[in-house]
């Protein structure tokens, strides 16, 4: 998996900043829809650290993703923000911690049916017990945007900038902090993890270990994503853990590039637009999504970031 | 001392046993030839001393600690370096690069795992030193897919050249080259001996009687004779089992 270089990551600071000054144009349904490409854009983001650098594709990735959103469920309301952050992430890696270890045992194939098999484990924990606060989902209070004790106060008509901008600034940190870490030691290990791990295990890798830091590392990042939002929506829904919704940053995955850090980026921005764009010109939504993904997979093996090279 | 010495190795797959009481010790300084018909478990023996399978019986010790134990990854930390029968590259990567990640594992502590790799010398000069030991230096910037079969195998000690192991197990360094090529390697390989304990498996009988200081013959799984090439050479049952079927 490459990382674009000076000119790439220009243009992805240009596209930052456009989307930056979308308040001044666009109206507040369109600042949504911004929004929920960002997050999943930062979701997608962290799953590609594992099917991309690491090799492992995981079905069971939407459940850290989940955790995270519910954390701000289940963490008292009125926290500051920078505590129910951390939190979020916090949980969300301490359950891939416990997926991790056990799921790790495996690859390949067996891999992608135990993860999907833990994920649906901990979707039905929030889809059928208290703990969740029932299958419909629950309406939860925003954490506080609140500052070194400062409160900020957000008008409602307000809200959808200050959360595009708040994703935005989440978006750019989570890929700035991945882009860094390819191109440490770690960074390298993983990758020569994906392309021959028992090379890398001969050369004196612990590779399990390796493994199992991607897999919390991604999985505190899912959760900082379903802490996006359940901050943007003030509604979290166990359907946020179902394994059709980390097959969806797989597909984003696909769209954009596997072969590239910032395709996930791409392919967010690409599978919400088109969402939206299929709605405009018809009821059957999902047949138009179906068709130009599978067009845009079978034109270009490397995804959209492949237009560029 | 040896640098590694098993004793009385066993591997028994279901009913079958590929490796049956095989003592044996390297030496640092010291080339010493694995030889013997197909199937007679020269590459369980291999995978036994490298550590991707387990002995049923038997123990491996490194210097003065018992390994037996230890997994494949823990052993090449410790000093076991080794390179595949099957050419095991990273394709799309450079020359230089898998030779570099190759050098990193000897670094990779966890206090040093975020370090940037453009900027960590040491496993860049040791990558560098490995190339120009095997000669392909001039080839560092090619990936790795782009060489030929025969680059493609002098890559491969390389890259175990360059974690510094003090023992070097090489499984079938000459498969598949031509003389001109082989004649490369076998040279290479008298060198590495001079610094290296060198466990060698290798099918052309020209260069292991060549550059062997001890042969080891295995026939079924066990250690038929054992001695330095003339010996061998002159020995009525290894021409019997092994040499014979050959000529």
């Amino acid at each position: 998996m490459i990382v674009a270089g000076r000119r790439g990551h220009l243009l992805m600071a240009l596209a930052a900043v456009a989307i930056a000054c979308l308040p001044l144009v666009a109206s507040n349904y369109h600042l949504q829809l911004a929004s929920t490409a960002l997050v999943a854009a930062i979701f997608a983001l962290s799953l590609q650290l594992l099917v991309g650098a690491g090799g492992m594709v995981s079905l069971g990735h939407a459940a850290f993703f989940g955790i995270g959103a519910y954390a701000v469920h289940l963490l008292p309301p009125g926290l500051s923000v920078l505590l129910t952050l951390p939190a979020a992430a916090g949980l969300a890696g301490a359950a891939a911690l416990l997926v991790g270890a056990m799921a790790l045992r495996t690859r390949g194939f067996f891999f992608l049916m135990t993860t999907l098999a833990f994920g649906q484990m901990l979707f039905f924990v929030f889809h059928d017990t208290p703990l969740g606060g029932g299958k419909d989902g629950v309406f939860v209070t925003r954490p506080a945007l609140e500052l070194l004790g400062f409160v900020i106060d957000v008008p409602r008509r307000d809200r959808p900038a200050m959360l595009l901008w708040l994703n935005l600034g989440l978006l750019v940190a989570v890929y700035a902090l991945l882009a860094a870490l390819m191109g440490t030691l770690f960074g390298h290990a993983l990758r020569g993890i994906r392309a021959n791990e028992d090379r890398m295990r001969a050369l004196g890798y612990d590779t399990g270990r390796i493994k199992l830091v991607a897999f919390v590392l991604a999985g505190a990042l899912a959760g900082i994503a379903g802490h996006a939002q359940a901050m943007a929506d003030a509604f979290v829904n166990p359907e946020m853990l179902a394994w059709h919704h980390g097959a969806e940053a797989l597909l984003m995955i696909l769209l954009g590039g596997l072969g590239a850090l910032h395709g996930p980026i791409l392919g967010a921005f690409a599978f919400v637009g088109l969402g939206e764009a299929s709605t405009l010109i018809t009821e059957r939504q999902r047949l138009v999504e179906g068709l130009v993904i599978l067009a845009v997979v079978l034109a270009l093996p490397r995804g959209l970031a492949g237009l560029g090279r | 001392m040896n640098a590694l010495e098993a004793e009385g190795l066993t591997r028994r797959f279901g009913g079958l046993t590929a490796v049956a009481d095989v003592s044996l010790s390297l030496a640092l300084g010291e080339l010493h030839a694995v030889i013997g018909p197909n199937g007679a478990g020269k590459s369980t023996l291999v995978n036994l001393l490298a550590g991707e399978l387990r002995p049923s019986a038997g123990r491996i010790r490194l210097g003065a600690e018992d390994i037996t134990a230890w997994p494949v990854f823990r052993r090449a930390r410790a000093g076991i370096g080794r390179s595949f029968q099957r050419t095991n590259l990273l394709r799309e990567a450079t020359v230089f690069e898998n030779a570099r990640l190759a050098a990193q594992a000897a670094v990779f502590a966890p206090r040093r795992w975020l370090r940037a790799a453009a900027r960590d010398a040491e496993p860049i000069e040791r990558a560098g030193l490995a190339l120009d030991r095997v000669g392909l230096a001039a080839r560092a910037a090619l990936p790795a897919g782009s060489l030929s079969h025969g680059e493609m195998r002098l890559l491969e000690i390389a890259m175990a050249l360059a974690t510094r192991p003090a023992v070097l197990l090489l499984d079938e360094p000459l498969a598949g080259l031509g003389p001109e090529e082989g004649e490369r390697v076998a040279a290479l390989l008298r060198g590495l001996a001079r610094d290296h304990a060198v466990l060698l498996v290798e099918h052309d009988m020209d260069v292991v009687f060549a550059v062997a200081d001890v042969l080891t013959v295995m026939v079924d799984g066990r250690v038929l004779e054992r001695g330095p090439p003339s010996a061998i050479r002159a020995s009525a049952a290894v021409r019997d089992a092994y040499l014979g079927h050959a000529a």
